[in-house]
């Protein structure tokens, strides 16, 4: 088995059942969520945020797809773009598995994952994404 | 309101591609004009600002060296889209505080083709394939499809509309008619926008010569700039992961409430505006956001066809930027000099008949948004 990297560090948890979990924080002061973990809250400046796994249940929002590779990435296209309102009442913006939007309706069930994006030397370069899940 | 400002000259290069001009020799053209309409000579201004994204060092202070007419303070300004803007801002607030009676406000830019890639995202997240800036225009046109009555026909026409009305403005880049089929048929970019539904960046420059009002011009009634506040999802900041709260007022709403208040008018007082169209559904967008139609009603309030010329309150005739292109730092000078044409009848072809009121609204990364009241 290759080696494999996160595209960076503390963004997210690979769970091993094909699930992942985002590492974000909360704050005590105003209650609200954040993800990528902070020290200090983006919204109200204070710095009493604490550790919280997100994920890895959601419904999809609103979605698109890219279709040529952006500035810097060296994955493949297409993959799908789209904004997902986690169990936890946090609204992520993030990559979708599912690179046609013509599968995607608004609404429906997804889950967080882990996905490949690139070899890096032999290196897998992984990255969080969200996966259409069964109803239910 | 401390003092009035009124704009003494404009000058612009027009927007386009100008293979073997330096962003120098564009902010150049602009700024001769200026000063040249505003009659201004040696010692006539005692501050310049200058707007722009990517010319790198003092880029205002070369223009102004190949001029001699350095000595005075220089400021350059970075803001996004809104780069320009800012600069008109700083210039403004200069004048009425009572410490300069004329200030020179410029901006220019080259534009790389393209995708732009941005500094404003952070390495990981070009890697993930996050840094894709149309993606999330997408997200926000599929939003007013979901909750504002669009339809794809809608979006495409307001590139229709856009180009249109710049086939009369000489200063464009594009001056060529579309359909609305050839618009949805043209390559798509990020469901649902096409390419046609996009604006393209490229280079120009555009600068305004503000003095101390009451001599009659047209005058500066407002000019507010605001960023975002925290949380806002599918602003013009390119809302990135972990931003939750869709209730808080976009950046441009909050421009313009302060706008409209400053100038002691409403959006009923107005008659056309110059409005940021990276994409066409950013203009239905700021609809709404500006208070010319109510939340959620863009789609009938663009059927209804009152932002078309010869409408209630026409949009963009210059174009917009669909037909001008976006030279970052020089797009929202070009909006105010557009603006200042048309109030004192000197549009030509695109003239909106007895405009009195006009509004010129940025909006971009930061997020920053600026909204500019004239009036004459
Ligand atoms: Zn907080």
């Amino acid at each position: 088995m290759s080696a494999s990297r996160p595209v960076r560090d503390g963004l997210f948890r690979d769970c091993g059942d094909g699930t992942a979990r985002l590492l974000g924080a909360r704050c005590a002061d105003c209650a609200r969520y954040h993800f990528p973990r902070a020290e200090v809250c983006p919204y109200c400046s204070c710095d009493s945020c604490s550790a919280a796994d997100l994920g890895p249940r959601g419904r999809l929002w609103l979605y698109t797809a890219v279709l040529r590779p952006p500035p810097g990435y060296r994955g493949v296209v297409p993959f799908g773009f789209g904004v997902v309102d986690l169990e936890e009442g946090v609204r992520i913006v993030a990559r979708l598995t599912e690179g046609d939007p013509a599968r995607l309706r608004s609404g429906q069930p997804m889950l967080l994952v882990v996905e490949h994006l690139h070899d890096d030397d032999g290196t897998r370069v992984e990255t969080y994404a969200f996966a259409a899940a069964e109803e239910g | 309101m401390s003092g009035a400002v009124e704009i003494a000259g404009v000058g612009l290069h027009r927007f386009g591609r100008f293979d073997g001009t330096s962003v120098v020799d564009l902010g150049l053209v602009a700024v001769r004009a200026a000063l040249a309409d505003a009659g201004l000579r040696r010692g006539g201004f005692q501050a310049a600002y200058c707007g722009t994204v990517y010319s790198g060092v003092a880029a205002g202070h070369k223009v102004l060296t190949a001029l001699g007419l350095t000595g005075v303070p220089i400021v350059n300004v970075e803001a996004g889209c809104a780069s320009g803007a800012a600069a008109l801002d700083l210039g403004v607030g200069a004048i009425r505080s009572g410490r300069y009676d004329c200030v020179l406000v410029f901006g220019m830019e080259k534009m790389p083709a393209g995708i732009i890639r941005s500094s404003f995202f952070e390495p990981w997240r070009e890697e993930a394939g996050l840094a894709v800036t149309p993606a999330y225009f997408a997200l926000r046109a599929q939003r007013l499809m979901r909750e504002s009555g669009v339809t794809r026909e809608m979006l495409a026409d307001v590139s229709v509309k856009n180009h249109r009305n710049g086939v009369h403005n000489p200063d464009a880049m594009f001056r060529k008619e579309f359909s609305v089929e050839q618009v949805l048929s043209s390559a798509l970019v990020c469901d649902p926008l096409t390419l046609f539904m996009m604006c393209s960046p490229n280079e120009g420059a555009a600068a305004v010569v503000l003095r101390r009002g009451g001599r009659g011009g047209v005058e500066i009634a407002a000019s507010a700039l605001r960023s975002h506040l925290p949380g806002s999802v599918l602003g013009e900041h390119t809302p990135l992961s972990g931003l939750i709260d869709d209730t808080a007022p976009p950046p441009t709403s909050l421009a313009a409430r302060a706008a409209f208040e400053e100038a002691g008018l409403g959006p009923g007082d107005l008659d056309l505006c110059e409005v940021q169209d990276t994409d066409s559904a950013r203009e239905l967008n700021s609809y709404e956001e500006l208070g010319l139609c109510g939340v959620g009603e863009a789609g009938p309030y663009y059927a209804a066809g009152h932002t078309q010329m010869g409408g209630a309150l026409p949009v963009n005739a210059s174009g917009g930027l669909l037909s001008k292109g976006e030279p970052l730092g020089a797009s929202a000078l070009g909006g105010i000099v557009e603006l200042y044409r048309q109030l004192r009848g000197e549009a030509g072809a695109r003239q909106v008949d007895g405009a009195r009121v006009g509004l010129a609204h940025t909006v971009g990364r930061g997020a920053n948004a600026s909204v500019v009241i004239l009036k004459r």
